[in-house]
């Protein structure tokens, strides 16, 4: 291992980090959500959620991100695009060409019927890559 | 049917996906890769037979209606390419299976090979402009990483002339189909066809044309934009430099037959002219550079650019037959070529290096060997019975029906000494008593470095692919025939813009 630098430990950061990090995966799903029907999406969502843990790992380290993502984010991209290739299957698997836009009311406890579509589980695919991506790039990046 | 279209980029997608997820376990990365390619080359036969007898296919993605969507197709041509992909996809993937080494593999060989085959497939099978711009670019970043992947220095130095120029490539490509939109209104290339053919600015058109094949012109390595494939080919290992050669360059031919039959034919004495004489000139460079060469796979790279002479000089002819001999020459190219790069790995092996000099006595010690480099090899050449014959003499037929007898010599002239350059091979690395340093190496039980089953997908793939272009020599009449048919469909696009935009326009 090289001996790590000493990092530059600012309180306010930390302290700042630990309550806005919360807040940006909230607003990286509302974001995604909001994408279905209104500016937004997949890609910023999944934007704002990786920047979220960049964020993390410069307030206190690489380490401590990772162990908070829990998974590893190549997993992330690997379900992802096949979460992303699924919705484009499900038109395949109903006779319409790929990636067609398949809708449905679903009933969903606590919100009631929901107009859903595969685009839906598309952005979610593609929210899920652009975490898995940002943080492959940016963490191996800060580990070097 | 639909279905079909799209399996030749969902079957890799859904392969990369998996490997990546089975990042840390290398065994499961194998079989799915293996899985995968075999798969994909199911596809692609199954696509092939379909469109061979039932015409050209179509599916609109996501059900937006032409010229909206994305139009996925596949005429006979397209469907050729994905088939050959499939071909080399396999044969790489079974090759690497041995001869990867395990840092490699571990840094997503391959997830990075079956992302690497979606690109191809999906830049063979779109119907659309700047989709087939994104798919150059999921084929060219997956070729960046792998090309740098293992990070040797020699390997650094290709991939920085390598990714310079594709970039710059992509640069020009990307402007020219903004110049495009903005002069024709619309990205589907059927309907880019018909509003050109309308279109009553001719001269705009002619230099849209130029720009479209200096950027395609750049990645299928013609004259004078091929510098940078045999400063990097050689470079990373074989299996990486096999895919390379087989199927990017000819990704780049793809599309300039496809865009200078479909959408630029208003001034072909113009534009196809110039393209006959770059053929001329790509042949001529290609293979007096191939004749300097002592790297086995420099001189290989050096026969490819000649190899993509021959390949446009069937669209510079522009008539049905001349399409033909390129559908044929295709064919031809790709499976001898990736066998060449395949086998000079088989006698890096032996020998430890790829330098000709020193490498000798190979003939004596695995005559087997000689064969299997031989009938490749003299196919390049274009000797009778391999493939390459038949693909050489629709070309030259098709030229001679033109009366272009100054490319019929050129042609005539390249092939004798695409012939003296595999004669220097022979009489290099087969043929000339081993030098001093590796007369133990040579000929020693083991000396592949593998051994008993391990061989199987060493061996095979070389195997199978010489004797495809033996077979493909011997069956010429049933192959032409596919080709004659796909050249038909090129030349008359009225049944691909028929396909696309139905009843309509």
């Amino acid at each position: 291992m090289v001996p790590e630098t000493t990092p530059i430990v600012s309180l306010i950061l930390r302290t700042a980090t630990r309550y806005v990090f919360a807040v940006m995966l909230l607003l990286s799903i509302f974001l995604l959500l909001r994408g279905h029907n209104e500016p937004g999406g997949g890609f910023i969502g999944g934007l704002v959620a990786g920047i979220a843990f960049v964020l993390y790992a410069i307030a206190f380290d690489v380490e401590s991100a990772r162990t908070l993502l829990r998974i590893e984010p190549r997993v992330l991209v690997g379900s992802g695009l096949l979460m992303a290739a699924f919705a484009g299957i499900i038109a395949l698997a109903l006779g319409d060409p790929f990636l067609t836009g398949e809708w449905a009311t679903i009933p969903i406890p606590l919100l009631g019927d929901t107009y859903l579509g595969t685009p839906f589980i598309f952005d979610v695919g593609v929210y899920l890559v652009v975490i898995g991506i940002t943080l492959v790039i940016v963490l191996t990046l800060a580990e070097e | 049917m639909n279905v079909l279209l799209i399996l030749p980029m969902l079957i890799p997608l859904l392969t990369a996906s998996l490997a990546l997820l089975a990042w840390n376990h290398p065994r499961l990365q194998r079989g799915l890769s293996v899985f995968g390619a075999a798969s994909l080359l199911g596809a692609a036969i199954a696509l092939l037979t379909v469109v061979w007898s039932d015409g050209i296919q179509v599916t609109q993605g996501g059900n937006w209606p032409a010229p909206f969507g994305i139009t996925i197709i596949s005429d006979l041509f397209s469907a050729i390419m994905v088939g050959l992909t499939g071909i080399i996809g396999l044969s790489v993937v079974l090759y690497s299976l041995v001869s990867i080494d395990p840092a490699r593999e571990s840094f997503g060989f391959h997830p990075l090979i079956h992302v690497l085959l979606m690109g191809v497939c999906g830049a063979f099978l779109t119907g659309d402009i700047f989709n087939l711009y994104v798919w150059f670019e999921v084929l060219l970043i997956a070729s960046f990483v792998l090309l740098a992947l293992g990070g040797e220095r020699a390997q650094m130095e290709g991939a920085i002339k390598y990714v310079t120029l594709n970039l710059l490539s992509s640069a020009i490509f990307l402007a020219a189909i903004g110049l495009l939109y903005g002069e024709a209104g619309t990205l589907n290339m059927a309907d880019l066809a018909i509003r050109l053919g309308n279109s009553d600015r001719q001269g705009l058109t002619t230099a849209l044309a130029m720009l479209f094949l200096v950027a395609f012109g750049i990645k299928a390595a013609i004259f004078p934009l091929f510098f940078w494939l045999p400063a990097s080919y050689h470079t990373p290992p074989v299996v990486i430099s096999t895919i390379f050669a087989a199927l990017l360059t000819k990704v780049g031919v793809y599309s300039l037959i496809r865009v200078f039959t479909l959408m630029f034919t208003q001034d072909t004495a113009l534009t196809h002219t110039l393209i006959l004489v770059i053929a001329g000139f790509t042949m001529v460079t290609g293979v007096l550079g191939a004749i300097a060469q002592v790297e086995f796979r420099r001189l290989l790279s050096f026969l490819i650019v000649c190899e993509i002479g021959f390949l446009l000089m069937g669209l510079g002819i522009f008539t049905p037959l001349g399409l033909a001999g390129s559908v044929f020459f295709m064919i031809h190219a790709i499976i001898s070529m990736s066998a060449l790069f395949l086998l000079s790995g088989l006698t890096e092996r032996i020998c430890h290096t790829f330098n000709l000099k020193q490498m000798g006595g190979l003939y004596h010690s695995y005559p087997a060997l000689a064969v299997l480099f031989l009938v490749p090899a003299l196919g390049l050449a274009g000797l009778p019975p391999m493939a390459g014959f038949f693909a050489k003499v629709t070309l030259l037929q098709a030229a001679i029906e033109v009366e272009s007898y100054t490319i019929v010599i050129v042609a005539l002239v390249v092939s004798l000494l695409v012939l003296v350059a595999i004669a220097r091979v022979w009489n290099e690395a087969f043929w000339k008593n081993p030098p001093d340093d590796i007369a133990g190496l040579v000929g020693r039980p083991g000396a592949l470095q593998v051994s008993g089953a391990r061989l199987i997908p060493l061996l095979l793939p070389v195997v199978t692919l010489a004797s495809l272009t033996l077979i493909m020599g011997i069956a010429a009449e049933a192959i032409l025939a596919i080709a004659m048919d796909a050249g038909e469909q090129l030349m008359n696009p009225s049944g691909y813009i028929q396909a696309v935009l139905g009843g309509q326009q």
